[in-house]
C-alpha cells in the first residue's frame, strides 16, 4: 500500500515537474487568434541537434535579399565580413561590399562624404531611418531583418510546446517567414480588409499585411542553377534569414554535443562513485 | 555553529592561519566534518545546486558585462555585438538568460521541498523567512536583469511593474517617477536597473550566509522528519553529501545545457528580439515564466472593492491587484505559524498530502493562467485558482493541523533506515558516523 | 579476503581518480570560454586589420598621420636633400643609431624616400610634431624629445627610435599599413 501511494506521488511529482518546465514554453508573441493558420513546419538543414547551415542555399538566400527585399528592408546587425560564413573569400566580400555607399565623415572640412562599403562597415539599408522608411511605405514601417527569424514565433498551443522540448523544435520563425511568403491568398467570401493591405492567414499581428507577395517563379536567377520557384525562393530566404539570426547555431550545436556527452560521462562517473563512497553507510 | 571542532591544522601554514584568521577550520567544520542526517534524499541536493547556480549568475555576469552597454540606444546592439563577435558570447549570454531561468526551476523545486518536509517548522523559522528574503531578491534581479537587452517585452514588462506603485494612495506618481528617473521607462531606467542588477545578486550571497549560517546551528530536516538523536542518525558531509550533491548538479548541468545549446530561445520571449519601442505595445505583455503565477493573482482582481450598497471605492482594482500579488508572495512569510501541525513530514500526513499536491497542481495551473489573456474563460478560471492559492495557506494549513490523525512517525533516523534496509540484514548502523551539533 | 579488498581498492582508486581528472577537464572547460571572451572581439579584430592609405596626394616635405589599430603613424614623404643629411648623419649624433637606410622605405619602382613610423614618442607617448629644419623631423612638446627624418632619436630622454609598423607598398600610390606583403 505504501510504496504503491509513494509511486503515485512520485508520478503526480514527475508530472507537476514537467508542466511546470513546460509551463515555461507558454509565452505568445503574436495578437490574439492570429496567425489564423499556424505556420507550415518544414525540414530544414539546420534543424534537430547536428543541424547546419548549406551554404548554397544561404548564398541564394543572400541574392534573394539583395535583389527583392534589400529595397525595403534593413539589415542593421550584419557586417559585410560576416558573408564569409557563406563561402565567400576575403575579396569577393570586399567586391560586394564595395558595391554600396556608406556616409562617412566629417573630413578635414567639416563635411560628411560617401565612400564605397569595407567590409567592416555594417550592411546598408535602403532608408536614412526609421521614419524615411516607413513614409516612403505607406506608414507601414517595414522591420529590420537582422533577428526577424528569431523575432517571430507564433504560439504553438498546448500541449504542442510541451513536446517541442523533446522534438527540439526551435525553427519556429524559418517556418513562419517559409509559410507568410507562401501563404497569400485572395480573401475568402464575406472578409473584408483594410485598403492597401494584402491578405494573408500566416500573418501573425492580423489577416492582412502590408507588403504584398514578393516572391514568383523565376524572380531570382540563381548562380548555382537550381530551379527559382517560388517556393525554393521562399525556403532559400527563410534559411538565411535564419542565418542572419543566428550565425552561430551550428557551432552551438556542434558544442552542445561535446558539452552533453562529455556532462553524461561526468554524470556516469560520479553515480559510481557516489554509490562506492555510500556503499559502506546505511542509508 | 556551536559543537566540538574537529579540524586539525597539520602543516605549519595551517597552524599559523589557524591561530589567526581561522577560515580553514570555518570551512572544515561547515562543509566537511559537519553533521548531515543519513537518510536525505535527492530533493535535498537543491540547495547546493542552488549556491552553483548563484556563482554560475554573478560569474556570468560579471563576464558578459563587460561587453554590455546600458544606454538606451546602445544596449540592445551591445548585446547582439556580444552574441555575434565575441569570442564564445553566444555561449555566455545564452548562459546567462537560460541560467536565470533554471534557477528558477532549482528554488521552486526547493521551496517545494521545503513546504513537503516542515522545514519551515521550528526551530527553522528564521531560516524559511530568509530563504524567502532570498526569493523575493531573486524575483528583483530577475525582473531588473530582464529589462537590461532593451526588447520589447524587457521596455514594456517594465513599464508594467512599474505602474504598480502608482497604485499606491497618495505617493503613488512620485514613488514610480523616483523609480524610473523619469516619466516613462527610459534611459535613466535603464541605467539604474543596470547598477541594482549588478549590486543585488552580492546581497543574495550575504543573506546566503546567513541563511546557512541558520541551517547549520539548526541541522538539516531529513524526510522522516523526526530530528536527530543520536551520533548515528548522521554521516559527515564530506564525502557523502558532497558526491550526491556534485552527481545532482551535473544532472541538473544536463538539462540546462540542453536548452543553453539546442534550444536558446524556447524560455524567453520572441518579442525580445524586437527592439524597444515606447509607441508600439505588444500584443500580449507576458512577464517570465517564473512569474507567471503572480501575474494571474494580480490580473484576477479585476473588481474594485468598496463599501457595499454605495459608490464608495475603497480599493480599486489595480490596487487591488497590486495588493494581492505581494499578498501572495506576503503569505510566505508567516507559513512556520500557519501550518499548526506537530508533523513536520508530509509522508506522515496522509490527508494534508492530497492538498499538498492539489497546491502543487494548482501552482502549476495558475502560472499557465498567467499567460493567458485576461478575457473570457480564463479571468474565472484565474479568480478559481488565486482563491485556492489563498485557501491552502489561510485555511488548510492551519486547520489540518488542528484535526488530521497523522501516521505513526519513526522513532528516529536511524530506526527509519533500519526498517528500510531490513531486509539486507543491517542490524546495526556503523561505520562513517559523525557527531551531531548540539546548541550550547 | 585481502586480495578481494585490494582489488576493490584498485578499482575504487581508479573511479575516484577518473571522476577526479573529469572534474579537472570540468573546471578548464569552464574556464577557457571565460578567459577567452576577454580577447579583441571579431569587431575589433576587424576594425584591427591593415589599411590602405592614398600616397599619391602626399608631396616631398609633407607627412600626413593614420591611424591603425587605434594608434597614430607617421607617414612622411622625404625630400632628397632630407634623404642625404640623414644618410650623412654621423653614428655619435643619435642615441640608439640605426642606419638610415634601414629607415627608408620605397615604393615600387622608385627610389626610397618614405619614412613610416610610430606617432606615439617613446618616452611617455606622446604625438611629436613636425620640425622642417634639415636634419630634425620631429620634436616630442611634452619633455623636449627630439628624432630625426627617420625617426630615429637624437635627443632624449626618448630612449629608442621611433619604431616601425609592418607595412607594405601595394602600388606607387598605395601603402598598407598593418601587414608585411602586399596582399589583397
Amino acid at each position: 500500500m505504501k510504496t504503491v501511494f509513494t509511486k503515485f506521488t512520485s508520478m503526480i511529482s514527475a508530472v507537476v515537474m514537467a508542466s511546470g518546465l513546460a509551463l515555461i514554453g507558454t509565452s505568445a508573441a503574436s495578437a490574439a487568434g492570429y496567425p489564423l493558420e499556424k505556420p507550415k513546419e518544414q525540414s530544414w538543414s539546420f534543424a534537430g541537434p547536428f543541424g547546419s547551415y548549406d551554404k548554397a542555399q544561404l548564398q541564394r538566400g543572400l541574392k534573394i535579399y539583395t535583389e527583392v527585399c534589400a529595397a525595403c528592408h534593413s539589415m542593421n546587425l550584419l557586417s559585410y565580413r560576416n558573408l564569409g560564413d557563406l563561402g565567400y573569400s576575403q575579396a569577393q566580400i570586399k567586391n560586394f561590399a564595395a558595391e554600396y555607399e556608406v556616409t562617412d565623415g566629417p573630413n578635414a572640412d567639416g563635411e560628411m562624404f560617401e565612400r564605397p562599403a569595407m567590409p567592416t562597415d555594417r550592411f546598408v539599408g535602403p532608408y536614412a531611418n526609421e521614419n524615411e522608411a516607413a513614409s516612403a511605405n505607406n506608414g507601414a514601417l517595414p522591420p529590420d531583418m537582422s533577428l526577424l527569424a528569431k523575432a517571430r514565433a507564433p504560439e504553438r498551443g498546448f500541449p504542442t510546446f510541451i513536446f517541442d522540448i523533446f522534438t527540439m523544435y526551435a525553427e519556429n520563425g524559418a517556418d513562419y517567414i517559409y509559410s507568410l511568403m507562401t501563404g497569400y491568398s485572395d480573401p475568402p467570401e464575406g472578409v473584408t480588409i483594410g485598403e492597401g493591405l494584402h491578405y494573408n492567414p500566416y500573418f501573425a499581428s492580423g489577416n492582412a499585411l502590408a507588403m504584398a507577395s514578393q516572391l514568383s517563379d523565376d524572380l531570382v536567377e540563381f548562380d548555382d542553377g537550381t530551379k527559382s520557384t517560388a517556393d525554393q525562393q521562399a525556403r532559400d530566404i527563410s534559411a538565411f534569414l535564419m542565418w542572419a539570426a543566428d550565425p552561430n547555431l551550428p557551432q552551438r550545436k556542434q558544442r552542445g554535443f561535446i558539452v552533453i556527452l562529455f556532462l553524461a560521462i561526468f554524470a556516469g562517473l560520479l553515480y559510481f562513485t557516489k554509490k562506492k563512497v555510500w556503499s559502506d553507510v546505511a542509508h | 555553529m556551536s559543537g566540538h571542532s574537529t579540524y586539525n591544522p597539520t602543516s605549519g601554514f595551517g597552524k599559523f592561519m589557524d591561530e589567526r584568521l581561522p577560515i580553514a577550520r570555518l570551512v572544515h567544520d561547515s562543509f566537511v566534518s559537519f553533521p548531515v542526517p543519513r537518510n536525505l534524499n535527492n530533493w535535498y541536493t537543491f540547495g547546493g545546486i542552488l549556491m552553483v547556480m548563484l556563482v554560475s549568475q554573478i560569474v556570468t555576469g560579471i563576464v558578459i558585462a563587460m561587453h554590455y552597454t546600458p544606454e538606451a540606444s546602445m544596449a540592445f546592439d551591445s548585446v547582439h555585438l556580444l552574441r555575434r563577435d565575441v569570442s564564445y558570447g553566444n555561449v555566455l549570454q545564452v548562459w546567462h538568460a537560460v541560467g536565470a531561468s533554471m534557477f528558477f526551476v532549482a528554488v521552486y523545486i526547493h521551496i517545494f521541498r521545503g513546504l513537503y518536509y516542515g522545514s519551515y517548522k521550528a526551530p527553522r523559522e528564521v531560516l524559511w523567512i530568509l530563504g524567502v528574503v532570498i526569493y523575493l531578491l531573486m524575483m528583483a534581479t530577475a525582473f531588473m536583469g530582464y529589462v537590461l537587452p532593451w526588447g520589447q517585452m524587457s521596455y514594456w514588462g517594465a513599464q508594467v511593474i512599474t505602474n504598480f506603485f502608482s497604485a499606491i494612495p497618495l505617493v503613488g506618481e512620485t514613488v514610480r517617477e523616483y523609480l524610473l528617473g523619469g516619466y516613462a521607462v527610459g534611459n535613466a531606467t535603464l541605467n539604474r536597473f543596470f547598477s541594482l542588477h549588478y549590486l543585488l545578486p552580492f546581497m543574495i550571497a550575504g543573506i546566503v550566509i546567513l541563511h546557512v549560517w541558520t541551517l547549520h546551528v539548526t541541522g538539516q530536516t531529513n524526510p522522516t522528519g523526526v530530528e536527530v538523536k543520536s551520533k548515528q542518525d548522521v554521516i559527515p558531509f564530506t564525502p557523502y553529501a558532497t558526491v550526491k550533491d556534485a552527481f545532482a548538479m551535473v544532472v541538473f548541468m544536463i538539462i540546462m545545457c540542453y536548452f543553453v545549446f539546442y534550444m536558446p530561445d524556447y524560455l524567453g520571449h520572441a518579442d525580445n528580439y524586437i527592439m524597444a519601442d515606447p509607441l508600439k505595445t505588444p500584443a500580449h505583455i507576458v512577464p517570465e515564466w517564473y512569474f507567471l503565477p503572480f501575474y494571474a493573482v494580480l490580473r484576477a482582481v479585476d473588481f474594485n472593492i468598496g463599501i457595499p450598497f454605495t459608490d464608495i471605492v475603497l480599493i480599486d482594482s489595480k490596487l487591488g491587484g497590486v495588493l494581492a500579488m505581494f499578498g501572495a508572495i506576503a503569505v510566505l512569510f508567516f507559513v512556520p505559524w500557519l501550518d499548526t501541525s506537530d508533523v513536520k513530514s508530509t509522508n506522515y500526513r496522509p490527508t494534508y498530502k492530497i492538498f499538498f499536491w492539489l497546491f502543487a497542481i494548482n501552482a502549476v495551473f495558475l502560472g499557465y493562467l498567467g499567460s493567458r489573456p485576461a478575457e473570457g474563460i480564463w479571468i474565472p478560471l484565474m479568480k478559481a485558482s488565486t482563491f485556492w492559492y489563498f485557501v491552502h495557506f489561510i485555511v488548510i494549513m492551519p486547520l489540518l493541523g488542528w484535526f488530521e490523525k497523522p501516521l505513526p512517525r519513526p522513532a528516529s533516523i536511524t530506526d527509519a533506515v533500519l526498517a528500510k534496509s531490513s531486509g539486507a540484514g543491517a542490524s546495526q548502523i556503523d561505520g562513517a558516523a559523525a557527531e551531531p551539533q548540539t546548541k550550547g | 579476503m585481502s586480495e578481494a579488498h585490494a582489488s576493490d581498492a584498485t578499482r575504487r582508486d581508479f573511479l575516484y581518480i577518473a571522476t577526479g581528472a573529469a572534474g579537472a577537464v570540468a573546471v578548464g572547460g569552464i574556464a577557457w570560454p571565460l578567459v577567452s571572451q576577454m580577447g579583441p572581439n571579431e569587431r575589433e579584430q576587424a576594425a584591427g586589420a591593415p589599411v590602405e592609405i592614398d600616397i599619391s596626394a602626399v608631396e616631398p616635405g609633407m607627412l600626413i598621420t593614420v591611424i591603425w589599430r587605434g594608434a597614430p603613424y607617421f607617414v612622411r614623404h622625404l625630400t632628397d636633400a632630407e634623404v642625404a643629411s640623414a644618410k650623412d648623419a654621423p653614428e655619435g649624433d643619435f642615441r640608439d643609431y640605426a642606419s638610415a637606410d634601414s629607415r627608408i622605405a620605397a615604393a615600387e619602382g622608385t627610389d626610397p624616400k618614405w619614412a613610416i613610423v610610430s606617432a606615439s614618442c617613446t618616452h611617455l607617448g606622446c604625438v611629436p610634431t613636425k620640425v622642417d629644419t634639415g636634419l630634425e623631423g620631429w620634436l616630442c612638446p611634452c619633455h623636449g624629445s627630439k628624432f630625426d627624418v627617420t625617426g630615429r632619436v637624437m635627443k632624449g630622454p626618448a630612449p629608442t627610435n621611433l619604431p616601425l609598423p609592418p607595412f607594405a607598398f601595394a602600388s606607387e600610390e598605395k601603402l598598407v599599413i598593418g601587414q608585411d606583403k602586399a596582399g589583397a
